[in-house]
């Protein structure tokens, strides 16, 4: 209940006078600073939805190689599917999770809570991309070692998952930002992103030599290909390291472009 | 603080699908005018769906109008829409930006990303939490807390990093007397200390009249008055309530009931009725004895709430609550 009588209150009365000189605005809140309260908030969402942020993506990658191993013997064949199924762990968080999560986020009118703060749009899409390439990593390390195991190729190489991870991560969580906040219906993000997620396991996972050559077309048009590609060099005795940095780089170009268009698509959805 | 002149927006018409009709087009907020003046509680009342929402949404920078200036703190809001968040907190009706985060790393998120430091910003999460009983549910996610609760978390949220302005856009809703009285005691601190002002959206009559200084009643978009809630209520001072429960149906059987009828908003087995003092102790004294007090379940008397004001003024009664 109010009892404060408005005439009381100090500045009460200079009111419409006063309102032609403009007061001072509030600080605004930095970029980095502003990233890694968001990164945090974001990261902390882990300890609530555990299952679906990080396991469920796991399951389903160890369950496609134990199938294909029945299909496949080793060799090349091999390390693209084990290199496929790690990815598949980034593509199914970055991807498919993230768009759902910013597509239900501007759906519900969830994004008004940061486009009535005064934090820079880079810091909303840059911590939340940043929080879902880190949920991948657990998953995409223990597939990675699952899958070396299973198919019998050497361990010796993993650390370059520490480069493929957070590439990939950029491209792929990048993407479903944008998808996410592009999408004018939360279901639509939810299609876009399912789709984008099918397309990485059926490009990514089986390998490309036996596709027809529309569908290598079109894996070379997926981001997640050249993640798998890098990856799936290092099993190799003597890697060519060129193409895995070559692989990579096209990685980190997407990962900026895409990012970059996932901030315009936020700040086109924050203000309507 | 804050002057909104002929602020105007038209959602376009929705065409119809297949076997679905479509919507033709709705003037959400037409031709409103406000001044908000510093240190008052200043409130939008009106039903659901009279554009008390679509006008805050303006007012925050968060829609484009279609015509008319907002000008808050002598900064240009339709122009600088960015400008908003940097003079008012803003608590929405929707919490999904937060739902999955603990209480307290919910407050202090938004103290950072409203520009305060780590260290300030835990200092005022503390104080915040302590100051609104939260403290021990801090370490809980909003996710799982009952709604009243939830509202209470978010309302925090907006209240860490200090605003001259909140923009509360029905911050009571589910909460339980204890709750609401923590709300409408940080705010009156809040207003004692910093003379901040306040933007209350409500479609409550009795927390309108209980903590309004001035209040704008909307319907369809247009602001039908404003003043002060006992000047809206001088309007209808000449009038009482009388409100009827019937048992089951009304004894229409007896003519001065059928009479009543005709002047009576009904809603199911409820009757309400604005009239003179001396028709109001006429209408109890024929429904208080004989046939019609066999039919009768319950009655009262009162004097004049906003809600008449309302009605008084051309509203339609739907959407308003009283509790």
């Amino acid at each position: 209940m109010s009892v404060v009588p408005a005439e009381v209150l100090p500045g009460a009365g200079m009111a419409d006078g006063g309102a032609r000189d403009e007061a001072v605005l509030g600080a605004r809140a930095r970029l980095w600073p502003s990233l890694a309260a968001v990164y945090r908030a974001q990261l902390s969402r882990a300890r609530v939805a555990r299952i679906p942020l990080l396991f469920v993506a796991t399951f389903q990658s160890i369950g496609i190689m134990i199938m294909m191993r029945g299909v496949v013997a080793g060799g090349a064949d091999a390390r693209s599917v084990v290199a496929g199924a790690s990815v598949l762990v980034v593509a199914y968080v970055g991807l498919n999770l993230l768009a759902q999560y910013f597509g239900q986020l501007r759906g519900s009118g969830g994004l008004d809570h940061y486009a009535t703060l005064p934090v820079p749009a880079s810091a909303v899409v840059l911590g939340a991309a940043g929080a879902y390439a880190s949920f991948t990593v657990p998953g995409t390390v223990v597939t990675a070692v699952f899958g070396c195991v299973l198919f019998g190729l050497p361990l010796a190489h993993l650390w370059v998952l520490a480069a493929v991870i957070p590439l990939s991560g950029a491209a792929l969580s990048g993407l479903g930002a944008a998808l996410g906040l592009l999408a004018p219906r939360p279901e639509l993000a939810t299609l876009f992103g399912q789709l984008g997620m099918s397309a990485a396991l059926l490009l990514g996972v089986l390998p490309a030599h036996r596709m027809p050559e529309a569908v290598q077309m079109a894996r070379d048009l997926l981001p997640s290909t050249y993640g798998v590609e890098a990856f799936a060099r290092t099993f190799g005795g003597h890697p060519d390291w060129a193409f895995v940095l070559g692989d990579l780089a096209v990685c980190a170009a997407v990962g900026v472009a895409s990012l970059a268009l996932a901030t315009w698509a936020y700040r086109r959805a924050a203000v309507r | 603080m804050c002057a909104v002149r002929g602020l105007t927006k038209t959602y376009p018409p929705v065409r119809g699908r297949r076997g679905a009709p479509g919507t033709p087009g709705v003037r959400a907020t037409d031709d409103v005018r406000l001044d908000i003046r510093r240190g008052e509680v200043f409130g939008l009342l009106g039903p659901n769906g009279a554009g008390k929402s679509t006008l805050v949404r303006q007012l925050t920078g968060l829609m484009r109008p279609d015509r008319g200036s907002v000008e808050i703190l002598g900064h240009d809001i339709v122009r600088h829409p960015e400008r908003a968040a940097r003079i008012l907190a803003y608590l929405g009706q929707e919490s999904t930006a937060l739902d999955e985060l603990t209480v307290s790393l919910a407050v202090e998120t938004t103290g950072r990303l409203r520009g305060l430091e780590l260290r300030q910003a835990r200092e005022q999460r503390d104080a915040v939490l302590d100051e609104l009983g939260l403290t021990p549910i801090a370490s809980r996610p909003l996710k799982k807390l009952s709604g009243g609760q939830r509202r209470l978390a978010c309302f925090a949220a907006a209240l860490v990093g200090e605003r001259p302005l909140l923009v509360l856009d029905e911050p009571t809703t589910g909460m339980d007397p204890v709750a609401r009285r923590a709300v409408w005691g940080a705010v009156d601190r809040r207003r004692a200390e910093h003379g901040t002002t306040v933007l209350l959206v409500t479609h409550n009559v009795i927390e309108a009249e209980t903590v309004l200084d001035r209040v704008a009643v909307l319907e369809r978009g247009r602001v039908i008055a404003c003043d002060t809630p006992a000047g809206l209520k001088e309007r209808v001072a000449g009038e009482v309530r009388v409100e009827l429960v019937w048992r089951e149906q009304a004894p229409l059987e007896v003519p001065e009931v059928a009479a009543l009828r005709a002047r009576a908003v009904e809603s199911g087995r409820r009757w309400s009725l604005r009239m003179a003092p001396e028709e109001a102790r006429a209408a109890v004294a024929t429904v208080t004895g004989g046939a019609a007090f066999a039919a009768l379940d319950d009655f009262t008397l009162a004097t004049p709430s906003l809600e008449d004001v309302y009605l008084a003024l051309g509203g339609s009664t739907q959407g308003l609550v009283k509790a």
